[in-house]
């Protein structure tokens, strides 16, 4: 058979829907063409934007693919707009949603509460159990699932979860609930958990079957919008939507499983940059993108993207599918700088994101942030302020902000003052980058940074050095880097399921028929979603650990699927078992039995290759045009005379020592002293120490 | 005004700097640890913690974010302890790891191991590292350490004092085999030793690398700073107390022996920026196993002000400037061989009686008791293999209300950050079945925002042989307190299935021996939070809300709340003004 499912005719779009900007790249495989495009978002009414960016590309009927990442689902999940839902659970576990683990929200402190996404009222029990061998207790009665279907409905949900107890065991219980409730329930917006997420863990598995119903309702509407608008351009080509796991998907699987898009825009972010690291030769990645509220970043190890098993969006809000890792704190361009009472000075986590902005905008807000320093600091050009509205920064007011709040306090002048709140901010990000590097044995020495989003560039000198990184790439756009992702991305699909099975006297054969059933399945899926892949892969990866551990460690399998077996055995699992749990943990266990847990399996159609060298600069480009002069900044306590670039001007190979500034309408590049920018073919920027 | 140290090279910025990269590789340590670990305590619960002493005095220097409150208090006189015994003598070298459980030196309960290591630095002790875990069992009457009749130490496991299980990098197999020896679960105990080491491995590599990077001198100036800083905000946090002398009063049910309440009396002294906690009036030391060692006292009453003072960072510097009167002859501060076991009830009540005292005298930080009560329940059989089976676990309760929210339903206690294990887990490791995991409706101590609510789980043995089941709890008799006008919440309860009928421990929630047949059930009832303000003060459609969810009774919105409903379940608004007295004159 063959996995190329079919050729693509027409350009391919990537459309990524951010809070303030819709941003689009389009790429037509038949020219090489490569074309951008950047639109304000229609806050509630993304359509809107949503068209008017494909607009601006050229005529909608001609394009081939739309790829899309969305924070719909991100959002609605944040500010808890998902849709009204009703759970049918088993007798005694109602409350399960809303007790959590037990935990709380803070290790210190004790106030605060929690507000599960449905009420108690909505929550029904009805007969029915299984037991954790998967043995059949009491069989659903089907008729109480239709009379709590029909109460529900009453109370106005809009969607329903089925979560039995230990159905990751035996789903029949569930199974036959399922079918009872779409006999009466009027929307297809019903799902049970095994089908979902067969994995034990009831707290785990009930909060991510309900929150994919809860964003149900709201990303099918917004799905189906999209639809009708794309309808109305006549378009004919494919439409499809990124995943949190950097994969993509159909819209039918979005609107099956809007869960799995809760880190869509994110995601596509790294897979571009993953895929734009590997073009120029860096398969050892940290993405940093700094927002203006948080610094996101993310490990791409060997080419590969890490994914986090779980993810906690908010407290209590747990969603557990297969998700880019993602590690985020509270260091943004708007987040607030002081002392606080002890000396220390503090950078975030309060931030006064782009409403009122930064001192420098003029808005409101009198407390400096970090943005503030970097225009203090000369670092941001006050005269040309990025991708926003404003015409010039308040240069003065920042700096009397950093004099009031953090100079005066510590005995510093305003320029010293704005350095300790960078230096503070880097020392935070550094943090969070050796938090996803080191601490997972990663040598960071090995790994470059690539910033995306406005404000990383401004920082990943300082991050070279406070982390000993061995590079930065800025990409070309790096603005665009999630759109561009988009276009990128493999087609993915992820499941799970428990096994709970002891390594001693394996039964090869039955794991080889569960892996090659799980393996046809996802297959199947990818197959199925129209769009152009050269082939389909499928990996395994078993979660185990030591009999007696409740945790575990993520063993992926050398094997893949191939003439109807995987070929696994007892040896070649034990051999990975040890060589995963040695790297995570100094010390093997022998003699101590071993359980393997879950089976992962991903099926990944791999999309034809993209040629960055569309991104290239102009080959007519020279150094001379693209030189903007020198104006002072601030590095290292004193004043240095930087040049000035613009950075889309430079010309391959073009070199330029730090300290320098390069500028683009959607990011501000530092070089600092004692680093130096080299343009790739690719029209990258490397950044490294001067040799 | 500010406390930044002036070693050389060490300027605000590079303070800042430190103080996170200090910290983040203790949250590594205590990572490191949850991930290996081998018993659900440590796993799931992460009833551990690790972190950085001080070379002479063990005084907490660097703790993570993440570690069991009770043990970040507790560990500087772990430290000492090793101190005092090793610290002068002249065979300590790099490599060496001492191991020890012992409860009157600076330990809390016998499960508790403590690893301490010394960070050796050009021949000199830099300072120590240091990880406790709770080991799943040490021998004992009762599987699980939790004997609710205990007399003495003895009853309760086998006491380890300080004693090298590396000597200069080589493992002292002797003590390895003593302590196999003496547990029921000797594979569990080494996974979680081996795993106490992979986190202090990881943390000797991190500091030394830490330390070679900003240079001796700078990272002991910022720890010193950092002391400094802890004390200062300690003091401002303190000052910012009006003067004068708050009492408080809680008591225990019993001791699980002797059927009398304990007191636990304080007079709290705020006098300019420094704080007496005087706990002399408490009761004395009594024969079961609820006595605490003063180290103990003192890591709780660190726990309570920690999270009250939430702004205030978890070393040392914080406790100078308080003065504590623990006497011996109070259950507070006992010596040995005192039973111990049921230390975590008695400082659960201690960090109660802190809140009271503070909600005294700043009702703006006042936060009404939570469920107080770990409910340390052991369920144990044997497989048809005739392999024993040990189910054992903590359960959670409500959270008091407090000025800014309702209580948290179903938290765990302020001195741990565990979670409970999942039902699923537990119904897959042994032959139980739950029938409830659910929230107890009219747990909540009513208040203007109420305490969380407590829960009820209740287990069918599934066993064909039955199961013998012990439980170690509070609050059978003592409620949860409301502060500011608030009411107490719902008691403690505890009853299983007997041939006859279900039956309830006559020492409220303590008991051992309890035989239960196959098939027959247990159910723990836990007690929500107190209330905080006046419940009458409470939004009427607040309460409409709590009574649709179940989680109020319209007996209880009427009689404690004082709101009435109409026969929709809306709010009576006439009616709740009535019951309100409001209106009239």
């Amino acid at each position: 058979m063959s996995d190329a499912v079919k050729t693509l005719s027409g350009p391919i779009v990537g459309v990524d829907v951010g809070g303030t900007f819709t941003d689009l790249a389009l790429f037509d495989p038949a020219t090489g063409a490569f074309r951008t495009a950047k639109v304000p978002s229609n806050r509630g009414d993304e359509a809107v934007g949503f068209i008017a960016g494909l607009q601006r590309l050229g005529p909608v009927a001609a394009l081939g693919a739309i790829v899309h990442g969305t924070t719909v689902g991100t959002n609605a999940l944040l500010e808890r707009k998902g849709a009204r839902i009703g759970l049918i659970t088993t007798p005694g576990f109602r409350d399960c949603l809303e007790m959590r683990r037990r935990d709380r929200p803070n290790t210190w402190g004790l106030w605060g509460d929690f507000e599960p996404v449905t009420p108690r009222q909505m929550r029904l029990e009805v007969p029915e159990r299984t037991l954790a061998d998967g043995t059949i207790r009491v069989a659903v009665d089907v008729a109480a699932v239709q009379d709590a279907a029909r109460t529900l409905l009453a109370m106005g949900a809009e969607a329903l979860a089925i979560v039995f107890i230990n159905a990751y065991a035996n789903p029949a219980n569930e199974e036959a609930a399922l079918a009872a409730a779409r006999a009466v329930w009027p929307n297809p917006h019903v799902g049970c958990s095994s089908r979902l997420l067969p994995e034990f863990r009831e707290f785990e598995r009930t909060s991510t079957v309900a929150l994919n119903a809860y964003l149900q309702p709201v990303v099918a509407s917004y799905l189906s919008k999209l639809e009708q608008a794309l309808a109305g351009e006549d378009f004919a080509g494919s439409f499809h939507i990124v995943q949190s796991n950097g994969g993509i998907m159909s819209v039918a699987g979005a609107r099956t499983y809007p869960v799995r898009t809760a880190l869509s825009g994110p995601a596509a972010g790294v897979i571009a940059a993953a895929a734009i690291g590997r073009a120029a030769g860096f398969d050892d990645l940290v993405t940093a993108d700094l927002g203006g509220t948080s610094f996101d970043v993310s490990v791409v190890a060997g080419g590969t993207a890490a994914l986090a098993a779980q993810t906690t969006i908010d407290f209590g809000l747990v969603v557990r599918t297969p998700m880019i890792e993602i590690t985020t704190i509270g260091a943004g361009g708007g987040s607030i700088a002081r002392v606080d009472a002890g000396g220390l000075i503090a950078v975030g986590p309060e931030s006064a994101g782009s409403r009122p902005g930064p001192v420098a905008y003029g808005q409101g807000n009198t407390r400096p942030t970090l943005t503030d320093a970097n225009i203090v600091l000369g670092r941001i050009n006050a005269g040309r302020p990025i991708g926003g509205t404003l015409a010039r920064l308040d240069v003065a007011a920042a700096r009397a902000a950093i004099a009031t709040h953090v100079g005066t306090p510590l005995g510093l002048g305003p320029e010293a003052a704005a350095e300790a709140i960078v230096r503070v901010a880097n020392a935070k990000m550094a943090g969070a980058i050796r938090l996803v590097s080191i601490e997972r044995g990663h040598d960071p020495a090995r790994f470059t940074a690539v910033p995306f989003g406005g404000g990383g560039a401004l920082h990943v000198g300082a991050l070279i050095r406070e982390v000993g990184l061995k590079a930065a790439l800025v990409p070309r756009y790096p603005g665009i880097t999630s759109a561009l992702g988009c276009i990128i991305a493999d087609v993915r699909h992820d499941q799970v399921a428990t096994l709970n099975r002891m390594l001693d006297g394996l039964d090869a054969a039955a794991l080889d028929a569960r892996m090659v059933a799980a393996g046809g399945e996802a297959r199947a899926v990818v197959a199925g979603s129209g769009l152009a892949m050269d082939r389909i892969d499928v990996a395994y990866e078993l979660d185990m650990h030591y009999a007696g551990q409740t945790h575990t460690v993520p063993v992926p399998l050398p094997v893949t699927l191939a003439g109807g077996t995987t070929g696994i055995s007892e040896a070649i699992v034990r051999a990975a078992f040890e060589s995963a749990y040695a790297a995570a943990f100094s010390r093997l266990l022998p003699g101590i039995p071993v359980r393997i847990v879950n089976l992962r399996t991903a099926a990944i159609g791999r999309r034809p290759p993209f040629d960055l060298g569309a991104l290239a600069p102009d080959p007519a480009a020279t150094m001379a045009a693209a030189a903007r002069g020198t104006r002072p900044v601030w590095f290292d306590g004193a004043w240095h005379e930087a040049t000035i670039w613009d950075r889309l001007a430079l010309p391959v190979d073009a070199m330029v020592a730090g300290p320098a500034i390069l500028e683009q309408a959607d990011a501000t590049i530092v070089i600092d002293p004692g680093l130096a920018g080299r343009v790739d073919a690719f029209g990258n920027l490397i950044v490294e120490r001067q040799a | 005004m500010t406390a930044l140290a002036t070693a050389p090279g060490l300027d605000p910025v590079t303070f800042s700097i430190l103080t996170g990269r200090l910290e983040q590789i203790a949250d590594e340590m205590d990572a490191t640890l949850y991930r290996s670990a081998f018993n659900p305590i440590i796993a799931e619960a992460r009833d551990a913690c690790h972190g950085l002493y001080h070379a002479t005095t063990g005084a907490t220097l660097v703790q993570g974010t993440r570690g069991l409150p009770i043990f970040v208090g507790a560990m500087a006189f772990a430290v000492k302890a090793v101190i005092d015994k090793f610290g002068a003598s002249d065979d300590l070298q790099p490599g060496d790891t001492f191991i020890f459980n012992d409860p009157y030196a600076g330990g809390t309960h016998l499960n508790d191991f403590r690893l301490v290591r010394p960070l050796v630095r050009q021949g000199r002790v830099f300072a120590w590292l240091a990880s406790v875990g709770h080991w799943l069992d040490i021998g004992g009457n009762v599987p699980g350490g939790y004997n609710p009749q205990a007399t003495e130490c003895f009853q309760e496991g086998v006491l380890i004092p300080p004693v090298r299980l590396y000597r200069a990098g080589v493992l002292q197999q002797d003590i390895v085999d003593i302590l196999q020896a003496n547990t029921r679960v000797p594979r569990s105990n080494w996974g979680d030793l081996n795993g106490q080491l992979n986190a202090l491995d990881l943390g000797e590599r991190r500091f030394q690398a830490l330390i070679d990077e900003y240079g001796d001198g700078v990272v002991s100036g910022a720890l010193e700073a950092a002391s400094a800083r802890a004390e200062a905000l300690m003091r401002a946090a303190i000052r910012a107390l009006p003067d004068g002398r708050y009492s408080f009063e809680d008591c225990l049910d019993n001791d699980g022996i002797v059927d009398e309440r304990l007191i636990i009396a304080l007079d709290m002294t705020i006098d300019g920026d420094t704080m007496v906690l005087d706990f002399a009036r408490s009761s004395p030391p009594c024969k079961g196993p609820v006595n605490i060692a003063r180290s103990t006292a003192v890591a709780c009453c660190y726990v309570a002000l920690k999270h009250v003072f939430t702004e205030v960072p978890a070393n040392a510097g914080c406790l100078t400037p308080i003065r504590f009167e623990i006497p011996e002859t109070t259950f507070l501060g006992v010596g040995a061989p005192r039973p111990v076991a049921g230390y975590t009830e008695t400082i659960l009540r201690m960090i109660g009686v802190v809140f009271g005292a503070l909600a005294k005298a700043d009702p703006s930080r006042a936060t009404a008791a939570p469920f107080g009560t770990i409910n340390a329940l052991s369920v144990a059989g044997h497989r048809p293999t005739g392999d024993r089976w040990v189910m054992f676990s903590f359960f959670g309760g409500g959270l008091g209300g407090n000025p800014l929210s309702d209580g948290l339903n179903h938290a765990n206690n302020p001195i741990s950050t565990a979670t409970i294990p999942p039902a699923e887990v537990l119904e897959a490791s042994y032959p139980v079945m739950f029938t409830q995991w659910a929230l107890r409706p009219d747990s909540a101590g009513p208040g203007r925002h109420r305490g969380g609510l407590g829960a009820i789980y209740e287990l069918e043995v599934l066993d064909p042989g039955g199961a013998d089941v012990s439980l170690l709890g509070e609050r059978g008799r003592y409620a949860p307190f409301g502060v500011a006008g608030g009411g107490e919440s719902a008691l403690n309860r505890f009853s299983w299935q007997t041939a006859t009928g279900w039956a309830e421990p006559p020492m409220a929630s303590k008991i051992t021996g309890v035989r239960l047949a196959s098939g027959a059930r247990l159910r723990l009832e836990t007690p929500g939070g107190g209330g905080w303000g006046d419940p009458s003060e409470r939004d009427p459609a607040r309460v409409a809300a709590d009574v649709a969810s179940g989680l109020v009774s319209r007996e209880a919105a009427r009689d404690r709340y004082r709101t009435a409903l109409d026969p929709d379940g809306g709010v009576d608004v006439a009616a709740t003004a009535a019951l309100r007295g409001e209106g009239r004159p």
